[in-house]
């Protein structure tokens, strides 16, 4: 599926401060039914974001009008649980195109890197400055920089770099898929298939 | 010459790289690809947008599972989202000539729970399918794993993903159990010590006698649960106990293709002197039947312990202290004694025959709980089948329980089997996360056993206090 190139990321962010926020949270299952990728912002975070009669819940982040951006930092260990996809297609429909936390887990990880979601993880310090600055202030602007592999908090110029394999990196700034790579090497695949004893 | 030791993990692994990429992921050839209805469809849509076929559609297996109903499985499903999905998996695998076991097909289950009983997971295989739980395969000695859609999509056009090669980690586990203690206790004290992250960017082999001495069926309750610590996957080196499991099934190799595949998975050991990032070993003797108290995996106890202080547990206070509140428990409750609402086996890590056996075990001779409702989920026709013919139907009957038919069911809760806002529920599955069951359903993992006990007395029980000396 294609995505959007990223380079530089200059946004507000929507702070998030709980550990291990899992997949069943981000969407839960009863909202996998679709066949189509379509739709499924509406639903993330749908049982901390409405009450059972659809009415949003007002203490929940995504309902605060002053929290708004194209950041989610999250707390540590963000998206653990299942392997759906849809986690990070609800988080990408949604608007954002960046989740910070300390800690990932290893699939939502994966899955985000190939839906075009950079995932960036920094230092437990550095992400509670980045909670403090915003409760400061929540018009705290971030720079999250693939380049250079650097995220920054614009107000008070502090910054931190993150990882990011080179190749994926190539990938996410050009927008490209590891489908389309695969794709160039089908010969070595079925030279490798005709010797597989399964 | 003689070759660097290497562990299990490498063997297989390093076996099924077609490509290394520099500063990347390694390119890995899968040999097995489940698919089901829910992470599947995106995939084919993916697809057919860039007009690619399916490479190998031999090496995919589909079955319906996920959201399929456990009561009147012949009568077309209601909820018409889901029907859609179990349509689109039918006509994708008809489409591209990818086997398919639907609803109502005699070998239709559980995907985890089918491809092992059917022979089609094999030693030394890589396996994925879109579900995270797909690491119950590695008790073969086998790299499973779950993935995402987009990778589904790779397998299906190239039979190939892009994975980084994860850390080693080995767990062993050494000494004998005790009674009433099973496979799942086992997994849930090591998720407990680990917490529901400690393993994440690893990929765990778990050894020792415990492991040993382990039924195939108790091996996959324990690699399902790998991905409850974050690991990617889990794996037991094949052995006498794995082969005889295999032997006979209908897609496993016979004859002389059967001798050859035996040598080579004779060789699917850790070298002597291979070596692992991390190890970690317990003693089996400190293992009691367990129980989980919070909203992960992590947050797990023995049956007669209290709830530990949120400084005990470690972790951040906040975070703690939402899940508590979310469980309606306070620090230092005891479980023991707590009223239980609804009683769940099955799911792909506990509804396999020796845990209607175990719960058989318990319920035998007692009448459930008048006030507990019971949803005994088989992992597929098979296992049902077996349910049947080993009497255990009628155990259960007898003490007032009924059995429903294969599938995810509530473990998920995608389909009609949700726990109620605000009810406990004693359940085999694997998660306890917040509304996993259903919104505000309150998820108590637990053992076949634990489970048993507390259908038949209503509130958290110590299994041990039910069974003869
Ligand atoms: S039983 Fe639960 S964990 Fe297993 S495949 Fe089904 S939904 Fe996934």
């Amino acid at each position: 599926m294609a995505y959007d190139k990223f380079t530089i990321l200059r946004s507000t962010a929507v702070p998030m401060p709980i550990e291990n926020v899992d997949t069943d949270q981000i969407i839960p299952a009863r909202f996998l039914k679709a066949t189509e990728r379509k739709g499924f912002g509406d639903n993330l975070f749908r049982d901390w974001r409405y009450e059972a009669d659809g009415t949003p819940k007002k203490d929940f982040v995504l309902n605060n009008p002053i929290y708004s951006g194209k950041i989610l930092v999250g707390g540590k260990n963000f998206g653990s649980g299942s392997s759906r996809e849809h986690a990070a297609w609800a988080i990408y429909d949604y608007g954002f195109r960046c989740v910070v936390s300390s800690f990932f887990a290893d699939i939502f990880k994966n899955n985000s890197l190939n839906i075009g979601i950079l995932p960036v993880q920094i230092s437990a310090g550095f992400l509670d400055k980045i909670f403090t600055a915003i409760e400061a202030d929540p018009k705290t602007a971030l720079e999250v920089n693939l380049e250079a592999q650097r995220i920054t908090i614009l107000s008070t110029g502090e910054s931190e770099s993150f990882e990011i394999n080179g190749y994926k990196k190539h990938n996410l700034m050009n927008g490209y898929d590891d489908i389309d790579y695969l794709q160039s090497m089908k010969a070595d695949i079925e030279s490798f298939a005709a010797k597989s004893i399964y | 010459m003689s070759k660097a030791p290497a562990t299990l993990f490498d063997k297989v692994w390093d076996s099924h790289v077609v490509r290394k990429i520099e500063d990347g992921p390694d390119v890995l050839f899968i040999d097995r690809h489940f698919i089901h209805e829910v992470t599947s469809p995106v995939a084919f849509l993916g697809l057919e947008s860039r007009g690619l076929k399916v490479m190998f559609p031999g090496k995919t297996f589909a079955t319906a599972d996920h959201n399929t109903p456990t009561i009147n499985q012949h009568l077309p499903v209601q909820d018409p989202l889901s029907a859609n999905q179990l349509k689109a998996l039918e006509t994708n695998s008809a489409k591209y000539g990818i086997s398919h076991w639907g609803l109502g097909n005699p070998k239709n289950g559980i995907v985890h729970v089918v491809g092992p009983e059917n022979g089609i997971t094999l030693p030394g295989m890589t396996i994925v399918c879109g579900d995270s739980h797909t690491s119950t395969h590695g008790a073969f000695g086998a790299i499973a794993f779950g993935i995402g859609t987009s990778e589904v999509e790779m397998v299906l056009s190239s039979q190939c993903i892009m994975q980084p090669k994860p850390k080693k980690m080995r767990i062993k586990v050494n000494g004998k159990l005790g009674k009433g203690v099973v496979p799942k206790d086992v997994v849930l004290y090591i998720i407990s010590r680990l917490t529901a992250a400690g393993a994440t960017g690893y990929f765990i082999e778990f050894a020792g006698e415990v492991f040993e001495q382990m039924s195939m069926e108790g091996r996959m309750t324990v690699c399902n649960m790998s991905i409850e610590m974050g690991a990617r996957g889990g794996m037991i080196a094949p052995d006498e106990t794995t082969f005889a499991y295999i032997k006979g099934r209908e897609k496993a190799p016979n004859g002389e293709a059967w001798d050859k595949a035996l040598a080579y998975w004779k060789t699917l050991k850790t070298d002597e002197g291979a070596a692992f990032d991390i190890e970690y070993e317990y003693n089996a003797a400190d293992i009691e039947p367990m129980i989980t108290y919070g909203t992960n995996p992590g947050m797990g106890m023995g049956i007669t312990r209290h709830i530990p202080s949120a400084a005990e547990a470690g972790g951040s206070k906040a975070s703690y202290e939402k899940s508590l509140n979310y469980m309606g428990f306070r620090e230092q409750d005891e479980m023991l004694g707590k009223k239980v609402d609804y009683v769940f086996i099955g799911s792909c890590t506990n509804g396999r025959i020796e845990d209607f056996r175990a719960f058989a075990s318990i319920v035998k001779g007692r009448k459930k709980a008048d006030h507990v409702t019971a949803w005994i989920v088989p992992g597929s026709h098979i296992v049902e089948q077996q349910i049947k013919e080993e009497g255990i139907l009628d155990i259960l009957t007898a003490a007032g329980f009924q059995l429903r038919q294969p599938g995810c069911s509530a473990c998920l809760a995608m389909n009609d089997d949700k726990i109620p806002a605000g009810k406990y529920a004693v359940s085999t599955s694997n998660r306890n996360f917040e509304g996993r069951q259903g919104p505000g359903a309150r998820t108590l993992l637990a053992s076949p056993l634990v489970a048993a006990a507390a259908a038949v007395t209503g509130v958290v029980t110590d299994p041990r206090s039910l069974m003869a000396e």
